[in-house]
């Protein structure tokens, strides 16, 4: 490799970055385990909780995790102030809890998209009106919106992932938007210079990874911001609805009591903070691994 | 000797990469007296630049410099510390870049960027200041000073731009200036004036100039003496009418033969070429750097590293262990 | 993004996002010309003017999103700072791992645990009320939190962007002290971007302290907007949502101009 005068090297050498790279799939390995058993959990809830999550004991309320000293092996993480097993409903939880994200993400994707690709291909008017769209739902408060939307309608998981779908596709049709205009300009380019085949190749090689990168990202950021927004909507009631095993709505009904049954808060907490952070760290390893090399 | 300026021997730059150690520049020494223009030719990535930088001890944190001498206006500052390397950077040597476009930081005024040089190395007061680098922006050329200095870098010229750097680098008075290319992203025009610039405030200030180029036409005009490198080592130096009228290594010969020199080349003449490139430096090399490229090369040129040799009494040498004259007979 | 578009069309925003909302368009644009005049309505539950009971409410809140953003900063930039001076250090890794977490972490839960942890197994701080300076501090750290990341780390990617530069190399050569090189030659130009984003955040802070000034019943512009929501007091809610909306807007209209005031390229031309 000729020395050049043009060594502007930073303050990492190739081995640096190289052992960067490493940890940044580390964090993407660990995101995506944690996202893949809790996607496995969610679907064979049935057969891994091992007590109904609805059915309630009075006998048997606020009972402590099995590391407590009172606390059995039959109710691993013991009871809520109904009864209910707490390990059965955080397994059933995580079916809300990814059926919101999955959900909302895959509405707000469509419509962001569409909204998106409208703008960039047709522009002008259309352009306009979406660029216009775009600004007035940045300027709106999302959560008082939605609270607000969900105070009207009534809580339910249904309404809950409608209303966020409805509201979360911004960052979905400003990217597909510019890559749109990305793809119209080389349209241009091409009948400027009359060369059919290479553009549609260099699309495919350089356009069409770059966009599915940065929806996969912004797909990932979506599903985590709907996850949270529900938790917080629920835990402020105005969510899934009692008795759904939503872990925002199980930190709401414990924090009554959470001086004394502090479990009662911090597993289901725990709960949202791993999956948020998993979902957060695959999003990170994506980007982190196709950019530099879209870069080469 | 209290005229030498700037004495440096045996200067090494390594720089670790993940394939190998990477010997960008291999024992070079160079030297530049009062009043001297000393001019580094050579290709992109031959280390000129890397080794103005070693000099400042401004190399990237990764390159390991050696030296067995660093001598600046007669003081030894080979093992000085940062705080005291920051000391003399920009009071007793300067540095001028070759991009004045983004040399500047953009976010300050001219002024307050000339000042602040005053008032780390001088302890001077603003207004004193102000007045100083008033008056060195005239010096360089630059009129209505006065609001120059009130102006962001982006509202000036490229060429205005590093009369203001040039001018910059002056306020200290500096014992030597370093000039990577100062004249290569300037036009044409631009180029000849800032040319001059350096030659006239070079004699006022009775500095040493080192001026780092790849441009032939810029060492004809303002080098008083030459260093050729190639791949990281000086293959030949001397005087400029020394370099110019008789070239002896026979990279320098085929670096003549490539351009049009004034007086030297002949109208309808084709130019010259060298074919080949720059080896790896990447790990050990013996022998002759240029010998892939080399028309006189032979067997014995790539078994042993090459000593730089003058004959005796001259001060011009080169790195070649063939003899020069025999070289000439036969191209 | 709403920095691309005309400044009269945001005007328009506020207009067009009610006829969103609400299918009575009548209704909404009698309501709407009252809102404009000052006029918000009366409020069901408290029967006093909304815009008066808003007006009442909205310094408690400012004060939390003051305090909060100011917590941001203050602990992210020094961090981005640091670890953009080492890149791959320990330090670098921490604030990494910090800004990875932090935006985890949902700010209910997070409240929760402090208010266990602090107020309870450490008697250090109240719990709830607005009286003294020590009720904020819990409810700051709470709303400021989510907002660090994204600081950290924009601090970060500026500042290892702008030590790379030619100009930084001319600061060093000309001998100044690595101080001065980097706080003023590298921050001053790194900082651009991040001041915008602060403004930015600044106004997500408004949605956050729903929650926040709900757990901690602090009695500022969100607590009322719990409140209003659940007792269907529907002429304060949408009172807030104008209000919301404005201030968002105005934000975003001035972490723009920030940008191009504290860039002499931009300012000058």
């Amino acid at each position: 490799m000729p020395i050049t005068d043009e060594v502007k090297l930073d303050d990492e050498s190739k081995l640096g970055s190289l052992t960067k790279k490493i940890r940044g799939h580390q964090g993407m390995i660990i995101g995506s385990v944690i996202v893949f058993a809790v996607i496995a959990i969610a679907l064979l809830a049935p057969l891994l909780a091992p007590h109904d999550p609805y059915e309630q004991d009075l006998m048997k309320r606020l009972l402590p995790p099995f590391w407590d000293s009172r606390g059995s092996w039959e109710h691993i993480f013991g009871t809520d102030h109904l009864g209910r097993d707490y390990l059965s409903r955080l397994i059933y939880g995580a079916r809300i809890s990814l059926l919101i994200g999955i959900g909302a993400a895959l509405i707000s994707g469509l419509i962001g998209t569409i909204m998106g690709v409208m703008a960039g291909y047709f522009g002008g008017r259309v352009d306009m009106v979406v660029t216009f769209l775009i600004t007035v739902r940045l300027s709106m408060p999302v959560v008082l919106v939605a609270l607000a939307v969900v105070a009207i309608v009534g809580g339910s998981l249904q309404v809950v992932i409608t209303v966020l779908g409805l509201l979360l596709w911004d960052r979905f049709a400003v990217v597909m938007r510019s890559s749109t205009l990305q793809i119209r300009s080389m349209d241009y380019v091409a009948a400027a210079q009359a060369v059919g085949c290479s553009v549609s190749r260099v699309l495919m090689t350089e356009v069409m990874p770059n966009v599915v990168n940065n929806l996969i990202v912004i797909t990932t950021i979506e599903i985590a911001h709907a996850i949270i927004l529900e938790a917080a909507l629920s835990f402020l009631g105005l969510g899934v609805q009692p008795p759904l095993p939503s872990w925002g709505l199980m930190v709401s009904e414990g924090k009554d009591m959470m001086l004394f049954e502090p479990w009662l808060i911090t597993i289901p907490g725990v709960a949202l903070f791993l999956l948020v952070l998993a979902i957060n760290l695959m999003g990170d390893g994506v980007r982190d691994i196709t950019a530099p090399e879209n870069r080469n | 000797m209290s005229d030498r300026v700037l004495d440096v021997k045996n200067l090494s730059i390594d720089i670790p990469l993940a394939e190998g150690m990477l010997h960008a520049v291999d024992g070079i020494d160079i030297h530049v007296d009062k009043g001297e223009t000393l001019c580094i030719v050579g290709e992109s990535g031959c280390g000129k630049s890397l080794t103005s930088l070693a000099v400042m001890d401004l190399l990237p944190k990764k390159a390991i410099r050696r030296l067995e001498r660093l001598d600046l206006a007669g003081a030894s500052i080979l093992d000085y510390s940062e705080q005291q390397m920051s000391d003399i950077r920009g009071s007793k040597m300067g540095m001028i870049f070759q991009e004045p476009m983004t040399s500047l930081n953009p976010a300050f005024t001219i002024g307050n960027q000339m000042v602040e040089t005053l008032q780390r190395h001088r302890n001077m007061n603003r207004v004193a200041a102000r007045d100083l680098a008033k008056r060195m922006l005239e010096k360089v050329g630059i009129t209505a000073a006065d609001q120059r200095l009130n102006q962001y870098p982006h509202q000036l010229s490229g060429g205005l731009r590093q009369r203001v750097m040039i001018a910059m680098t002056l306020l200290c008075e500096p014992e030597l200036i370093i000039a990577d290319e100062p004249t290569t992203a300037l036009d044409v025009t631009i180029q000849a004036q800032i040319l001059l610039l350096l030659q006239e405030l070079q004699s006022e200030f009775d500095m040493g100039l080192i001026l780092i180029t790849h441009d032939l036409g810029v060492v004809a005009r303002i080098a008083t003496r030459v260093a050729v490198m190639y791949a990281g080592q000086i293959v030949e130096q001397g005087t400029v009418k020394q370099i110019f009228d008789n070239p002896m290594h026979p990279y320098t010969r085929g670096l003549m033969r490539c351009i049009p020199v004034p007086g030297k080349t002949k109208p309808g003449e084709p130019l010259g070429s060298i074919p080949g490139m720059v080896p790896s430096l990447v790990g050990k090399f013996t022998g002759c750097r240029f010998a892939e490229r080399c028309d006189h090369v032979t067997d014995a040129c790539r078994q042993s590293d090459i000593e730089l040799r003058a004959e005796s009494g001259e001060t011009q040498s080169y790195r070649c262990i063939i003899d020069a004259k025999e070289m000439a007979k036969v191209a | 993004m709403a920095g691309e578009t005309a400044s009269d069309a945001d005007i328009e925003a506020i207009r067009k996002l009610y006829g969103f909302d609400r299918p009575i368009l009548v209704q909404y644009l009698d309501w709407l010309q009252r809102a404009i005049a000052g006029d918000l309505g009366k409020s069901y539950y408290f029967r006093t003017d909304v815009s008066s009971l808003i007006g009442e409410r909205l310094p408690t809140t400012m004060m939390l999103g003051v305090s909060a953003i100011t917590f941001a900063i203050v602990f992210s930039v020094p961090l981005g700072v640091a670890a953009a001076i080492r890149p791959n250090s320990i330090i670098d890794r921490v604030a990494l791992f910090l800004s990875v977490m932090g935006q985890a972490l949902p700010s209910f839960w997070f409240a929760l645990m402090l208010i266990i942890l602090l107020s309870v197994n450490l008697r250090l701080l109240p719990t709830s009320g607005s009286d003294t300076w020590l009720h904020f501090v819990m409810p700051t750290v709470v709303l400021g939190y989510y907002a660090a990341p994204a600081i950290m780390r924009l601090t970060r990617t500026g500042m290892l962007e702008v030590l790379s530069t030619d100009y930084i190399r001319t600061a060093r050569a000309k001998g100044l002290r690595p101080s001065v090189v980097l706080f003023k030659h590298a921050l001053r130009n790194a900082i651009i971007p991040v001041v915008s984003l602060a403004a930015v955040q600044f106004g997500f802070m408004l949605g956050g302290s729903i929650v926040v000034e709900t757990i901690f019943a602090l009695h500022g512009a969100g607590f009322l907007a719990w409140e209003s929501i659940t007792r269907n007091d529907l002429p304060t809610v949408q009172g807030l949502i104008l209000v919301f909306s404005l201030f968002y807007i105005v934000l975003t209209f001035l972490a723009d101009l920030l940008n191009a005031w504290l860039d002499p390229r931009i300012r000058i031309s």
